[in-house]
């Protein structure tokens, strides 16, 4: 099984270039995908991707619009489902394929942070956080004001709110509303969080927050970020997979990425000659 | 020369944009303009006859003045709420299965048959009622008034609260979906909050008119001079009771029918407010 996952990722192993980082080949992997096709309708989104996502480590996937980044990162968590795709091919979280299991499940272990802040509207700030275990069960008052202050906290979020937790999720401003949805995600736990470009809506310093956040939530998640932005994967991410039209075409330590890729065609995309 | 030029198509610009604006505003004051005359004509002609006796007395025989409709204004609000409680929930689930499972034929068919529905004149519905309610039963009574009322409501609640639910966000329905929260627990706790204001419109419109109804009631409920609660019997109605007084040939009835209409207006504008404040938002208007 190890060896279908690595397919696409042995050649880059011989060579590491950062000493700090492990070479991609040798990390333990929390997700592996393997062999995904995705289609939605005719269009076939995803061909034959293998993929490993490194434990405890950000992976940023980059690549031109419609590569099939925000697909892949779906399909990691089912939500490519609800928006109508059908999918081939397995993806094995700590070894359980999620295809076999429930897609609640799965998702309250995967969660996810959308492009666009998506604070519920008619929830305060409180609420919001407090959604996810209250929608999924959790009655103790204790556990839930413990769980939000921590996810607040875990988010940034916690000092500029801390006195407001009453009002609307919708009074803060577009950086604060995306960090509230990062709070909303790991209120409920998650071991994987998935990011579909969580900046690209958000002003420079509001990005460097994120960006901030996202190297500290490392240390308790596996990260995996989709970015159109190269910049962001070079600053964030400890590792890098570069798609195109719906294949993956390289993944490597993110440094090794951007200074020596082994494809022409991802050292094209990187320098900027297209995409 | 030019400055000019740039100067006359300026103001020519400016008048214009007065001008559509005074149309708007216009039209916006003919929209409500009606419902001033009707409230400031109906108090006029009624007001003469409202007194506290109008509220709490039973209506009086022929040829004695003064008596109340209170029977009445107790029989439409009995008949209106049984109505509201067999429609609302009707109507509000039909339009959630619309919005979330009706993108197929059957879908299709309830959505037309709706309209159709909600496109049938009231004197029909009426007529329905009596068969299926009315006959069976061997007598009028306030449930087949009920009933009729509940059959007016629920194309309207059906197809306002199917659209308010489509036009939640779906980016709302997928953060949730995100949280590992079931799906129908997303449409129970998310959606439908989130589309709490625009579904209170449909209810609120279909309980004005269906509190504005007389000819579903005449076949139904027949109306009541007496004092009656009871669902079993023929009950009086605030609308009927204008239809009758209106056409009598006593101009005591005449005024009486006229305070009748006053306070039905009242009533439904009372509905709305309360509705709204219960419903209201915490959030005030930020609600997208």
């Amino acid at each position: 099984m190890e060896f279908a996952i690595l397919e696409a990722t042995k050649h880059v192993a011989m060579e590491p270039t950062a000493p700090t980082k492990q070479p991609i080949s040798e990390i333990p992997h929390k997700m592996i995908a393997q062999d995904l096709n995705c289609y939605f309708g005719k269009n076939h989104a995803l061909k034959d991707v293998t993929l490993g996502i490194p434990t405890g480590q950000v992976l940023a996937i980059i690549g031109p619009s419609g590569c099939g980044k925000s697909t892949f990162l779906r399909s990691l968590n089912r939500m490519h489902e609800v928006a109508g795709g059908t999918l081939t091919g397995k993806v094995l979280l700590d070894g359980m394929d999620i295809y076999e299991s429930d897609p609640v499940i799965v998702r309250k272990r995967v969660g996810m942070v959308f492009q666009k802040a998506n604070p519920f509207p008619t929830m305060s700030i409180f609420d919001n956080v407090a959604a996810g275990l209250r929608l999924n069960g959790t009655r103790e008052r204790n556990k839930v004001n413990e769980t939000v202050e921590q996810s607040l906290k875990r988010a940034a979020l916690w000092d500029e709110v801390k006195d407001s937790l009453n009002k609307s999720g919708m009074s803060l401003s577009g950086g604060q509303q995306q960090r509230l949805c990062i709070a909303r995600t790991l209120a409920v736990d998650p071991e994987v969080v998935l990011m579909d470009e969580p900046a690209s809506a958000l002003d420079p310093i509001s990005t460097a927050k994120i960006e901030e956040l996202i190297y500290d939530l490392k240390k308790n998640y596996t990260i995996v970020i989709v970015t159109h932005n190269m910049q962001q994967a070079a600053r964030v991410s400890d590792y890098t997979a570069f798609f195109y039209m719906g294949e993956l075409i390289e993944v490597d330590e993110t440094k090794t990425m951007f200074t020596a890729p082994q494809k022409k065609r991802t050292e094209d995309y990187i320098t900027g000659r297209f995409g | 020369m030019r400055e000019r030029a740039n100067n006359r198509s300026y103001y020519w610009r400016k008048l214009k944009n007065a001008s559509m604006l005074g149309l708007s505003l216009l039209s916006a004051l003919v929209v409500i303009a009606p419902l001033f005359i009707i409230f400031a004509y109906t108090l006029n002609k009624g007001v003469g006859s409202l007194n506290l006796n109008f509220f709490i007395h039973m209506p009086k025989p022929v040829g004695e003045a003064g008596g109340g409709m209170a029977n009445a204004i107790v029989g439409s609000l009995i008949m209106v709420g049984m109505g509201g409680l067999m429609g609302l929930p009707i109507g509000i689930v039909a339009g959630i299965y619309l919005a979330e499972f009706g993108k197929n034929l059957f879908g299709a068919a309830v959505r037309f048959m709706s309209d159709v529905l909600s496109g049938i004149p009231s004197i029909v519905v009426g007529v329905v009622a009596y068969i299926i309610v009315v006959i069976p039963m061997k007598h009028f009574s306030a449930f087949a008034g009920s009933v009729a009322l509940a059959i007016l409501m629920i194309p309207t609640v059906t197809r306002t609260t199917e659209e308010m639910i489509r036009l939640v966000p779906h980016s709302i329905r997928e953060a949730s979906l995100a949280l590992g929260v079931p799906s129908w627990k997303t449409t129970l706790r998310i959606i439908l909050p989130a589309a709490a204001k625009g579904i209170t419109t449909g209810v609120l419109l279909a309980i004005a008119r269906a509190a504005g109804e007389t000819a579903p009631l005449l076949f139904t409920a027949l109306g009541n001079r007496f004092w009656s609660t009871s669902l079993n019997q023929p009950m009086a109605s605030l609308t009927v009771f204008i239809y009758d007084y209106a056409k009598a040939p006593f101009d005591d009835w005449n005024r009486q029918a006229w305070a009748a209409a006053f306070v039905l207006i009242c009533i439904v504008f009372l509905v709305n407010i309360v509705f709204r404040l219960v419903t209201r938002s915490r959030y005030g208007i930020r609600n997208t």
